[in-house]
């Protein structure tokens, strides 16, 4: 092949299945093997770069102003006295550009702007920006605002309006199939309960961090996001300036969980302090304004209904949501997402209603829907299980569908009853005592609890380059993010395994919006989206591999960087020039719509209750799942055991606390708003259901990095339940809520 | 944080000459630090003693232990002669802070660690502690880990730690050098002040006066001692309630008890009559909720705060039961 730098583009839409996956014909054998992060040695050492560590000339600290009433208006800001404290620059009010709010992930438009007017206690509404960070905090904590209070709603209740006519979330606000109240009516075993879940927090590592710097009327932002792309979209939108003119990097990022799919206050921030002050500004929020000022999900009250047979069988459904939100924003927390699938019944009643109060932003947080969602309607299983006498697998494995009961469609793969069947073995589940509060050693009470696991399946349109160099090297380059997830890792893996090139002679560039356009990471597609990218981008260059050798592609065989037709063999950089590239492009097509794609699992749990006191502690955890197929072992295994720890603190510590008084967030740092900890966290197994999904995309994969959390948290308050006899319905089960239904001391 | 003044004190003497109340000796630093971020704390001046000579733990002629004020809550738990004889002093450092924490924070420091009170914490929020005759916001608000014992209309903070408690129940001393040159010995129940209409003020300590050992006196032979604290997540949680207990018993009657209780009231708590209830009784389910009755007969819980009082009735009820039962 005589030399060429031209890029050659290649899409693929997914109307069709993918019966075979070329990642089956590899030769390199590095697809699904449990191969540490590529990036580890980088982050261990510190030499992996995070959005707020890059050393810009001229760098200047910005540090965010909150508004200390939780709703009103802000009169006036002195910036005078601000600009007269030690070490302050400037004080940078706009009030007009400022973000009230963050933005929601994947939104191509800018979040509600204007700060003048304060919706939420913690709103930002100012930077101070200073030669020091230690200045420029002194001042923005010092600096003298003056409000005028407003009367605000600061506490949830179900006698609220209630506002019901909300755009879609992924799932329809309001559905309704057959007669509910008939089919309770006719049912042999009804539950009617109502399950509370509080606001949380996603608590990443990496507070939202912003350095913004400007060349002319192009703006660089290094940012902590999950969605660059859309993310500059939002940015230029609120700038009002066009998006090629902005370029986010985000090449590592501490984590996300939600929090970072959208631009958070501090981005417009930094970006307008640095075009006024004409030098770079680095805005890094306090763990404090992550609580305050970012976004959390929503508390949720859930009326959960189900009528059954005799039989078990479910002949009626309602799964009823009342969630919250700042007036003005659509955002639902959609906790029936999977309601409409996971069982079915004749008669279905899916809905969520949205309270308006003046508490910060909600929306998404890791598996947004399922997370909560299935502890609403796992528990009340469970309950139904106990009401119908019925083994609570077998009673689901009885409502498992062969079809999707809403659309009558297929479902593109489903491993529930086997996820139940192949854990409760390896659990010992046949240990179970079926009675609740039978089994006690010395002061703690004993029990298990089970729970489905499903999250829906998404693709989103994204993009890769994938480049042959003469020297044999590959690149892989796009805008897709690693948020610790291993990103990097399995891209390089999806590469080596097309092309026959070994891992340590490809290198994996990420986060940047100057690449080609990739989705980012959030609702579990990254891998399967950024990964389908990087597959079609490398199918294309085997066919000019092929043709370079003069074979049809299915004849080459590709491996330790040589092409290889019978026994004559060349290593890839002769065949390439001065080298090829590809920027291959998957999307979304017809097979999302006549398949059901969702990856399931089931959750066990063992945890035992201290009968003295009410302190809950699980003792082991077991998560069997079904996602299509593994990419790496190792790293999603990783995923699953991250998805089950939050499970814990959903179930048992974790709390957003708004005070009644402002809607101001109580517990505002990780002293106080608890996620597991270590020893919150026995041991925890995961079990890899082997699985292909032909209807998913070409590389037979489905999202699995929020399958962990879905249902984990129900199975934990089940085993609560199991150990006690005691139904908390009022989340996270704390010990005081236990505690006046414990026995005698 | 407040721009401030560092100085390293070369002798315990030279800590003790800054007496202006806007100075702040620093040792650990893990609790005093993190305020001065917040700005809850805002001295002018931070004396770090953090080098000077007041980190061992010695034998005292009486049979007891003295140990330094800069001695770390890690090496204090760690310390054998603590685990044999103190095995409470041991166990409450334990179930405090995290690893890292613990390896940092001092003996002289913990004793003196503020309060986890939400709102002292965010500038935001009236508070009595943090800026006199503000309000309390605590009272009428979220008030879960605050205080039903030795409140006043004016402050429901707790006293945090972990350590103090069982110091408490070990009849500590605390040793302190003055601005005056002299050193005097304060009695651990002498230490701390109720928040009455003062609740800034936390201690009978004078503005400079240094804290620079703290005596634990001779236990008796047979003693059997626990620290039992119970907590929202299992590591790095402030205590909702703790109980450190001491007892003998001879002859199948309880001859001698100290209890102490974290979590409950603005300093670690300890109530003779709770000891009174227990002294010369054969322990039954009748002594031990007479021991509760008296610990609890002026309890006042705040709102989100009210399960503190059944919850420590029952803990403390299987204390008693642990601490006189048939296991030795």
């Amino acid at each position: 092949m005589s030399g060429t730098s031209t890029t050659d583009r290649t899409e693929v839409t997914m109307d069709q299945p993918c019966p075979i996956s070329l990642l089956d014909k590899g030769e390199q054998g590095v697809i699904g093997r449990p191969l540490a992060r590529v990036d580890g040695p980088k982050k261990v050492t510190g030499t992996a770069t995070y959005a707020a560590e890059y050393l810009l000339a001229g760098l200047a600290h910005g540090v965010l102003v909150r508004a200390t009433i939780g709703k009103g208006r802000v009169v006036s800001i002195d910036t005078d006295a601000g600009r007269a404290m030690p070490g302050v620059i400037e004080v940078v009010t706009d009030f007009d550009t400022f973000i009230r709010v963050s933005q929601q992930g994947g939104e191509t438009g800018a979040p509600t702007q204007g700060v003048k007017d304060v919706e939420y206690f913690g709103q930002i509404i100012a930077i101070v920006v200073a030669e020091t960070f230690e200045a420029a905090r002194d001042a923005a904590q010092r600096l003298p605002v003056e409000y005028e209070q407003g009367d605000g709603a600061f506490a949830f209740s179900l006698q609220h309006p209630r506002e019901r006519d909300l755009p879609p979330n992924n799932t329809p606000a309001h559905a309704e199939q057959g007669d509910l109240d008939e089919a309770i009516r006719n049912a042999a075993v009804t539950v009617d309960v109502t399950y509370t879940t509080p606001s949380q927090n996603a608590c990443a590592m990496e507070p939202h961090a912003s350095i913004a710097t400007w060349d002319n009327d192009e703006l660089t932002l290094y940012g902590a996001y999950q969605m660059p792309s859309s993310d500059a979209q939002q940015l230029a939108k609120t700038l009002g300036m066009p998006v090629e003119k902005v370029r986010i990097v985000s090449a590592y990022v501490g984590g996300g969980f939600g929090s970072k799919l959208g631009i958070a206050p501090e981005s417009v921030a930094a970006a307008i302090a640095s075009k006024r002050l004409g030098r770079p500004v680095k805005a890094v929020m306090l763990r404090q304004q992550v609580f305050d000022a970012t976004v959390r999900r929503s508390n949720t009250s859930q009326r959960m209904r189900l009528a059954a047979d005799a039989q078990g069988r479910l002949i009626g459904i309602g799964h009823e949501t009342t969630a919250s939100n700042l007036a003005g924003e659509d955002f639902f927390e959609p906790a029936g997402i999977s309601t409409h699938f996971l069982y079915a019944a004749a008669s279905r009643l899916i809905s969520h209603d949205l309270v308006r109060l003046n508490w910060v932003l909600s929306g998404s947080m890791r598996a947004p829907g399922e997370a909560v969602g299935l502890l609403g309607l796992e528990c009340a299983m469970d309950e139904l299980a106990h009401a119908l006498k019925m083994d609570p697998i077998a009673l689901r494995c009885l409502n498992d569908p062969p079809r999707d009961p809403d659309k009558d469609i297929a479902f593109s793969s489903r491993a529930l009853t086997k996820a139940l069947e192949d854990g409760a073995r390896a659990f010992g589940w046949d240990r179970r005592h079926a009675t609740p509060a039978t089994q006690r050693e010395g002061e703690w009470l004993i029990g298990m609890g089970v729970a489905a696991a499903v999250r829906s399946n998404m693709l989103s349109e994204s993009s890769a380059k994938v480049a042959i160099r003469p020297d044999g090297r590959v690149t892989v380059s796009s805008s897709m993010t690693d948020i610790g997830t291993g990103s990097y890792t399995i891209l390089a893996q999806i590469a080596s395994e097309m092309l026959g090139v070994p891992m340590e002679h490809i290198t994996v560039a990420l986060g940047d919006t100057s690449d080609a356009t990739a989705a980012g990471s959030g609702g579990s597609w990254g891998a399967c989206s950024s990964g389908s990218a990087v597959y079609v981008a490398c199918e294309a260059l085997r066919a000019k591999l092929a043709a370079a050798m003069e074979v049809a592609p299915e004849e080459l065989r590709l491996k330790n960087g040589s092409a290889c037709v019978g026994n004559f063999s060349k290593p890839l950089g002769e065949l390439v020039g001065d080298g090829i590239e590809v920027i291959g492009t998957i999307k979304p097509g017809e097979q999302e719509k006549v398949f059901n794609q969702a990856a399931y699992g089931a959750h066990f749990a063992e945890v035992a209750v201290n009968a003295v006191t009410g302190e809950t502690r699980v003792r082991r955890m077991l998560g069997v799942f079904a996602a299509g197929r593994i990419l790496n072992e190792q790293t999603a295994r990783s995923q699953f055991l991250g998805g089950m720890t939050f499970g814990i603190g959903s179930a048992l510590t974790e709390e957003l606390i708004h005070d009644s008084r402002s809607g101001k967030i109580v517990n505002r740092d990780l002293a106080e708003y608890h996620v597991a900890v270590n020893a919150d966290v026995p041991q925890l197994e995961v079990i890899l259901l082997p699985e292909r999904d032909t209807h998913a995309n070409p590389l037979h994969a489905k999202g699995l990095g929020e399958l962990g959390i879905c249902g984990a948290g129900a199975a934990i308050a089940n085993a609560v339940y199991n150990a006690t006899g005691i139904r908390v319905r009022e989340f996270p089960i704390t010990l005081d809520k236990l505690l006046p239904f414990l026995p005698a001391t | 944080m407040k721009a401030f003044v560092y100085e390293r004190a070369e002798s315990p003497e030279a800590a003790v000459a800054h007496t202006a109340p806007t100075t702040r000796f620093i040792a650990g630093g893990t609790n005093l630090l993190d305020l001065m971020k917040l700005q809850v704390e805002t001295p002018e001046t931070l004396v770090d003693i953090s080098r000077l000579d007041l980190a061992d733990i010695e034998d005292t002629d009486e049979g007891g232990l003295r140990i330094g004020a800069l001695v770390p809550n890690s090496d204090l738990a760690a310390d054998p002669r603590v685990r044999l004889r103190y095995e409470v002093l041991s166990r409450a450092l334990l179930a405090g802070a995290s690893g890292q924490l613990r390896n940092k924070a001092t003996t002289g420091g913990n004793l003196l660690q503020r309060t986890r009170c939400y709102y002292f914490y965010d500038t935001a929020s009236p508070c009595n502690k943090r800026v006199p005759r503000t309000g309390c916001s605590a009272i009428g608000g979220f008030n879960r880990i605050l205080a039903v014992l030795g409140t006043s209309e004016h402050c429901i903070a707790t006293h945090p730690g972990d350590m103090p408690v069982a110091m408490r129940a070990l009849d500590a001393v605390v040793m302190t050098l003055r601005p005056d040159g002299r050193s005097r010995r304060i009695s651990i129940h002498e230490l701390y002040r109720l928040p009455g209409n003062t609740p800034h003020v936390e201690t009978v300590l004078e503005p400079g006066e240094l804290i620079t050992h703290v005596e634990l006196p001779p236990l008796p032979a047979g003693v059997r001692q626990l620290y039992r604290k119970v907590r929202d997540r299992a590591s790095y949680a402030f205590a909702l309630v703790s109980v450190a207990g001491v007892l003998t018993m001879e002859d199948g009657r309880i001859t001698t008890a100290a209890l102490a209780f974290g979590g409950l009231g603005p300093m670690p708590w300890r109530d003779s009559a709770v000891e009174a209830a227990l002294m010369g009784q054969r322990p039954s389910p009748a002594v031990f909720e007479a021991a509760a009755d008296a610990l609890l007969r002026h309890a006042k819980g705040q709102g989100s705060n009210d399960f503190k009082i059944p919850l420590i009735r029952r803990t403390l009820i299987a204390c008693l039961h642990e601490l006189t039962g048939d296991t030795q």
